[in-house]
């Protein structure tokens, strides 16, 4: 098991600096002097151009931008936003929070109501609840977010008023942030209805960013379960006269389960992905909308660092679902 | 301290919404974060409206509605005979905000003064580069570094202005953001605390509503400055509720979780319009849309050929298609709301036959051209393709065969810039400080001709009006001299002036005395709201 974590975690050090280079390379590769679009309409003398180039470092050969870059990084300096002119690793720590409470919320959303869904699919294979799910599954996975989340808006909140349009907590709920998730602070406020406010706020946006991972998260249980379902084992404990319940429930489910861990773990890179639509939609203050403001900007530093901190975490949660795969089934350690 | 005041807030908020409206609270969908709350190092108007227009004043005012010029933090100014000299007397008795991280010991003087601008002017100053990366974007491209050549304390509340040279539009610089008096104090207090940084995010100023608190990317909360030296607002707690998506902004605003929001989606206007519970009001824009031909280049040298294209273009179909109603055509290169504004000019009248013949006159035969079009969406043109595809089809009515170029809208503003670059391009303008010579003398002088003077046009007589209209301190002066310039410009024709846009402002009715500012800013100080 030791040996197999080293492997892994060996693995993460080209990973790391494959990442660092296509983060590198990526913004520069889109077009747009940051520069000339701080100037805008204004225009720029060139005396005042060579002065910003030089002050964002950017008169410098590229290798040199780069190692300088990964030499910051080292030293936990991701660069300072050519916007707000604050580090760039601050802004990221206060907004990561958010990002992880939705996403949180929105994997829950996914995993109780796919894997159900997928297992009784599964089990009442080619029946019209079979198909319907599939089905409903397959639109879930091709909406595209940012329209499922107006619509979502414009029904809950607009029509019925079940929900409220955006942010994090109802505004007149005013209390200082301790942990940056909004429930947890809500609880340690101590105001009453804050932690329900909080809870209301994330109903649409967690199922707007859970729908394509609960359409994955059911397909995958039920093709799991069906390819399961047909094994040796689970005709002998048929055989044996156990429960279907028993069956299902106990034997199948357990194997059926080690690739759903893996499709769930991999979701978390489409989440983080999706939550940049979804937080712009909901004025969720997260990481997503950081970025797309970044790239609106030009903000090479903070597109740049958002990329690879994404980058990171996703390779955490990997090296994660990896070795709890491991865990669970030991003959993936020697393979 | 700052969680009990919190607490306070909170409950008054709590109040109001259980109907009890003793506290009123205004809450404002804002579009965008603000990347700071100190102005002067920044350029977006999203910015200034969280931080100069809630919390700072300057030494001189925009009067709400106009780009008229009133005194503010200084009673009165005098401007020496030669027009290099600037005393401003500052009022008496004017506070900074007091809250839980800074209280004052002293009233506003002539230190703070000298301290706003020296700070973005003097590479040694300890407050130059206070924050990593920090540049003062305004202040270096309105020139102001070569403008002034001293900054004196008269006394404690007289500071004076000394310049390298006349500079008329001075006063309006004075009223602009990047001009907002910051506490020389407070600063001192950070240096010592070696915390320079917190000037950027917990901010002190004299201005209508003070800091509270600030979640990044959501929400942004004041309280009323029960100190205010001018009318102390009725508003008592003023919350920006930043909210980027346009759709999702009115979707709050019909549901009341906020009061105001800005920039409405064109397409969500009608809804908003027939809601019973709302009010939309309207203004056009400080900016102007244009044209501008290269008028260094065959054939576009020729002023003929300029007026004969001008009468080509059919803009009132520009209006419908491409506003979708919301903007309004334009025959000048200011807007009408700017003092200055010549309304006797008149346009060149949509005439297809007439420019026909024009060209011909001119021995125009057979001309193709290049129209540039805006890859982003600008206020003053929603739409720069839709816009010269209707160009392209006028010109074609009249012979002329126009390419529609497009690029990257950073290399836009660089290549566009070029004096040997081809054909038309169009762009347009927002003003900056309410002056005609922000438009004119940025846009169309001698000294722009290779950078902001898209068409590349020095004018001998134009150039004159407009230096002489700088030095002159009477302002009924200069605007005779910028409404002489006016009649040149629509002579010689060096563009096609397109459009001024409408802004919305859509709000709930129980907002009363809300003002739009034609400069496109967003202040609450004089808001009230009904029962």
């Amino acid at each position: 098991m030791i040996r197999f974590l080293l492997q892994r975690l060996l693995l993460i050090i080209p990973t790391f600096i494959g990442i660092t280079i296509i983060a590198f390379a990526f913004v520069r590769i889109l077009p747009g002097d940051p520069v000339l679009l701080i100037a805008g309409e204004r225009g720029v003398t060139p005396e005042r151009y060579q002065m910003l180039m030089q002050q964002f470092g950017y008169d410098q050969p590229i290798w040199r931008q780069y190692f300088d870059y990964l030499f910051g990084i080292f030293q936990g300096d991701f660069g300072t936003s050519i916007s707000t002119k604050r580090p760039v690793v601050n802004d990221f720590l206060a907004l990561f929070p958010a990002t992880v409470e939705l996403s949180f919320f929105a994997i829950i959303f996914a995993v109780s109501l796919g894997i159900p869904a997928g297992i009784i699919a599964a089990v009442r294979r080619g029946s019209w609840y079979d198909q319907t799910l599939m089905g409903t599954a397959l639109v879930g996975y091709s909406m595209p977010i940012f329209w499922l989340g107006l619509l979502l808006i414009i029904l809950f909140s607009g029509i019925l008023g079940w929900t409220p349009v955006s942010g994090r907590i109802d505004l007149f709920y005013f209390f200082p942030a301790v942990t940056g998730f909004m429930t947890i602070d809500a609880l340690i406020s101590g105001q009453d209805g804050a932690f329900v406010s909080a809870l209301r706020h994330l109903i649409l946006p967690a199922v707007t960013l859970g729908t394509i991972p609960l359409a994955v998260i059911a397909r995958q249980t039920r093709s799991a379960m069906l390819e399961v379902l047909g094994d040796d084992y689970v005709r002998t404990a048929r055989a044996k006269g156990l429960s279907p319940r028993q069956v299902v429930g106990v034997h199948a489910l357990r194997n059926a389960l080690i690739p759903v861990i893996t499709t769930i773990g991999l979701q978390v890179g489409v989440m983080m992905a999706g939550a940049i639509l979804t937080e712009t939609i909901f004025s969720w203050p997260g990481i997503g909308k950081w970025m797309i403001d970044a790239i609106s900007r030009r903000d090479y530093p903070v597109v740049q660092a958002g990329l690879l901190l994404i980058a990171l975490i996703v390779m955490a949660v990997n090296l994660i679902v990896d070795v709890l795969y491991g865990l669970i089934n030991p003959r993936i350690r020697h393979q | 301290m700052a969680f009990k005041k919190g607490l306070l807030t909170a409950t008054a908020l709590v109040a109001f919404t259980a109907g009890a409206a003793q506290a009123q609270t205004l809450v404002y969908c804002s579009e965008g974060s603000p990347e700071g709350f100190d102005p002067a190092p920044y350029t977006a108007g999203t910015t200034f409206d969280a931080s100069s227009r809630a919390l700072y004043n300057r030494l001189v005012q925009f009067t709400p509605g106009t780009t008229q010029t009133e005194p503010g933090l200084a009673e009165s100014w005098d401007v020496s005979e030669d027009g290099l000299e600037y005393t401003f007397h500052l009022r008496p008795g004017v506070k900074f905000h007091s809250t839980d991280y800074f209280t004052p010991t002293r009233d506003l003087n002539a230190d703070d003064v000298i301290f706003s601008f020296e700070r973005q002017w003097q590479e040694d100053h300890p407050w130059y580069a206070y924050s990593p990366g920090i540049t003062w974007e305004y202040f270096n491209s309105m020139s102001m570094g070569d403008l002034i050549s001293s900054i004196e304390k008269v006394d404690d509340l007289t500071v004076k202005f000394v310049l390298n040279r006349p500079e008329a539009p001075f006063v309006a610089n004075m009223a602009m953001d990047f001009a907002s008096i910051l506490s020389a104090e407070y600063a001192a207090q950070l240096e010592e605390a070696g915390t320079l940084d917190q000037l950027n995010q917990q901010p002190i100023g004299t201005g209508p509503f003070e800091f509270v608190n600030y979640q990044q990317d959501a929400v942004i909360r004041y309280a009323a400055n029960q100190d205010y030296w001018e009318d102390v607002p009725e508003i008592e707690n003023l919350v920006f509720a930043i909210t980027v998506d346009p759709a999702v902004r009115a979707q709050r605003l019909q549901a009341g979780e906020c009061q105001v929001m800005p920039y409405p989606n064109p397409a969500d206007l009608p809804t908003l319009q027939n809601d019973p519970n709302l009010t939309v009001m309207e203004q056009e824009g400080l900016n102007v849309g244009y044209l501008a031909y290269n008028t260094q280049q065959e054939p576009f040298d020729n002023p003929e050929v300029r007026r004969a294209l001008n009468m080509a273009i059919d803009k009132q179909a520009i209006i419908d298609a491409v506003f979708e109603g919301s903007g309004s055509i334009a025959k000048n290169p200011i807007p009408p709301s700017m003092w200055g504004y010549n309304d006797d000019i008149e346009d060149y009248e949509y005439d297809p036959e007439a420019a026909r013949q024009l060209l011909a006159d001119a021995g125009v035969e057979d001309l193709s051209m290049k129209v540039w079009a805006m890859p982003v969406s600008r206020p003053y043109n929603p739409d720069a393709r839709r816009m010269a595809e209707l160009i392209q089809a006028d010109f074609s009515e009249v012979g002329v065969d126009v390419e529609i170029v497009s690029m990257e809208w950073a290399e836009y503003l660089a290549q566009s810039s070029a004096v040997d670059r081809d054909g038309a391009v169009l762009l347009g303008w927002t003003g900056d400080n309410g002056d005609p010579d922000n438009f004119l003398a940025v846009l169309l002088g001698c000294d722009a001709v290779g950078s902001a003077n898209r068409a590349q046009w020095c004018n001998e007589e134009f150039e004159a009006l407009i230096q002489e209209a700088k030095t002159t301190t009477d302002q009924e002066e200069r605007a005779e001299l910028y409404r002489q310039a006016q009649v040149i410009f629509k002579d010689q024709a060096p563009w096609a002036t397109i459009a001024h846009s409408v802004v919305f402002m859509p709000m709930t009715n129980e907002v009363q005395g809300y003002v739009m500012d034609p400069k496109g800013g967003h202040s609450f100080e004089d808001v009230t709201l009904a029962e």
